[in-house]
């Protein structure tokens, strides 16, 4: 059973890691408030088990990293938190809300999510940035592009064209495209494994500000311990489609090593 | 009915299988050259011009037979046509559910609005002798049209999963998230039609005109009516290729608005080429 009964900041050395040894451990925080619930989430295609019951909760201004070797699951567990795949047993809870009774589409909105790749559509960084509003017939203004923009530290972007734009770049533009939707939990699939170094840090800064600027949950897939050390209040190791410890994250990587 | 096919068979039948002995005996000495040459094809090509000769007399006997029957006839000629049409297709979208049905509704959507508006506008003569070879042809089309739309709106989405999905994660309906694919697919399978169009009369004068100008009509008349022909083959060609996409659309998507068509599925059922 999970311990931290104190929802463990990342200048939180005290807080305890845990081995989650048996399934379905269920991981108790109550101090803030739970944003995101995942309860027993399992995904099985054909034989092959991809996640296999995960529970794990995580609170509003939170950052939690998951890591593991390849093909642990944790790309497949973060595709079942904003509904992209359908899990074979499990829900997840947004705001204690069984996401199975909102729309996908608002789900998606409220459970943004940035990844790998940033997969900008062909034209314009403002039309990238306008296109999720745009999906609920909301017209961004010039001037929330701009700050949006600003925000992610490419003032005066809006009218390049993607195709001109470095990885770095198309990545922060992927991100504001995710903000330009206000959602309430950020999801990045190794938004960074594809970056230089300088690249990579300016993007883990701008993770940092902007979700303790707006008090967002955030869920970041890295194969980078260091990174996760930098990011992440809390730590989930995954190993063959399970979760095998929860915890501070320099506990859980010092306890995993 | 034998009456019908007794008179088909006259003089111009024997004249026809003298003629077919001289080609055959051309392709003879083709044979022979090749296998100068070392080019040993003697065995196929025996087959080939057997079946081809059988296969061909064949299909006059059963038109002999069928040009003069019933506008019923004609439908069902042309209802089994659709069907061979779209399980031809349908190979393109192998482990698909239902993916024979997609197609047959959607030939039949083409080709069959078109039929039907060119028996109500006259440009084509509820006669069976009329039907069967111009729906035919706008069939043959349209089921090139659906084969082309599905194998390349297919290909698209592959190719464009993490597009696709990061518009479904910027909480975009799955009809969004496709749109430029599906619009891609649709153009694409018009294509050939176009084309066709623009060289109609310069690169090629197709046969419908030119059976037309050996039978007697005005040259003048028979190339309007190629184009009428021509024009309701792209006509039927657009049908079929929107209605199919938008049926497959539908297909590719959970009632979640989850992706379901991926590179390992797609990988699972390759897709067999069609004849």
């Amino acid at each position: 059973m999970m311990t931290t009964s104190t929802p463990p900041t990342r200048t939180d050395p005290q807080a305890t890691a845990s081995r989650a040894g048996s399934s379905g451990q269920v991981e108790n925080r109550s101090s803030k408030t739970v944003e995101l619930e995942a309860r027993h989430l399992s995904r099985r295609v054909g034989q092959r088990i991809l996640v296999q019951d995960v529970s794990v909760q995580a609170s509003s201004g939170e950052i939690i990293a998951i890591v593991g070797p390849s093909g642990a699951g944790k790309s497949s567990f973060l595709r079942l938190l904003n509904r992209l795949d359908e899990p074979t047993s499990g829900t997840v809870l947004l705001r204690s809300e069984d996401y199975r009774s909102i729309r996908p589409q608002e789900l998606r909105r409220r459970i943004g999510m940035v990844m790998q790749t940033a997969y900008l559509f062909p034209g314009t960084v403002s039309a990238n940035i306008a296109f999720g509003p745009r999906q609920r017939g909301e017209v961004l203004a010039a001037g929330q592009i701009a700050s949006l923009l600003e925000r992610v530290g490419l003032p005066g972007f809006a009218d390049r064209d993607v195709s001109h734009l470095s990885g770095g770049e198309a990545q922060r533009v992927a991100l504001a495209r995710t903000l330009a939707n206000a959602p309430e939990v950020l999801l990045a699939d190794e938004p960074t494994s594809a970056l230089d170094e300088a690249s990579v840090r300016g993007i883990e800064e701008l993770i940092l500000d902007i979700i303790q600027e707006r008090q967002m949950t955030c869920v970041i897939v890295t194969h980078n311990r260091a990174q996760a050390t930098r990011l992440a209040a809390r730590t989930m190791v995954m190993e063959a489609s399970r979760l095998i410890a929860i915890g501070p994250t320099r506990e859980v990587l010092h306890n995993d090593d | 009915m034998m009456t019908e096919l007794k008179n088909s068979i006259g003089s111009d039948v024997l004249m026809g299988l003298a003629q077919a002995i001289g080609a055959i005996a051309l392709c003879a000495a083709v044979v022979l050259l090749c296998r100068w040459h070392a080019v040993r094809v003697e065995r196929e090509a025996a087959v080939s011009l057997a079946r081809g000769l059988v296969q061909m007399v064949l299909v006059g006997i059963v038109l002999a037979l069928l040009l003069h029957g019933s506008l019923l006839v004609g439908s069902l000629i042309l209802m089994m046509m659709t069907v061979a049409a779209a399980n031809t297709a349908a190979r393109r979208l192998k482990g698909m559910d239902g993916a024979l049905l997609l197609c047959f509704w959607s030939i039949a959507a083409g080709a069959g609005t078109v039929i039907a508006a060119m028996l109500a506008t006259e440009s084509l003569r509820p006669e069976i002798s009329m039907l069967v070879p111009v729906g035919s042809m706008i069939i043959a089309n349209a089921m090139n049209s659906c084969a082309q739309a599905v194998e390349r709106f297919r290909a698209e989405i592959i190719a464009h999963v993490g597009h696709i999905e990061a518009a479904l994660s910027l909480g975009a309906e799955p009809a969004v998230s496709v749109a430029p694919y599906l619009q891609s697919a649709v153009y694409a399978s018009l294509l050939p039609r176009l084309d066709m169009m623009k060289s109609l009369g310069l690169v090629w004068i197709p046969g419908v005109m030119a059976g037309m100008v050996v039978s007697g009509t005005s040259p003048v008349y028979a190339g309007i009516y190629q184009f009428i022909v021509v024009a309701m083959i792209l006509a039927a060609s657009g049908i079929t290729g929107l209605v199919v996409t938008v049926l497959m659309r539908s297909r590719v998507f959970s009632t979640a608005a989850q992706l379901t068509l991926r590179p390992a599925e797609a990988a699972r059922s390759k897709p067999e080429r069609a004849e």
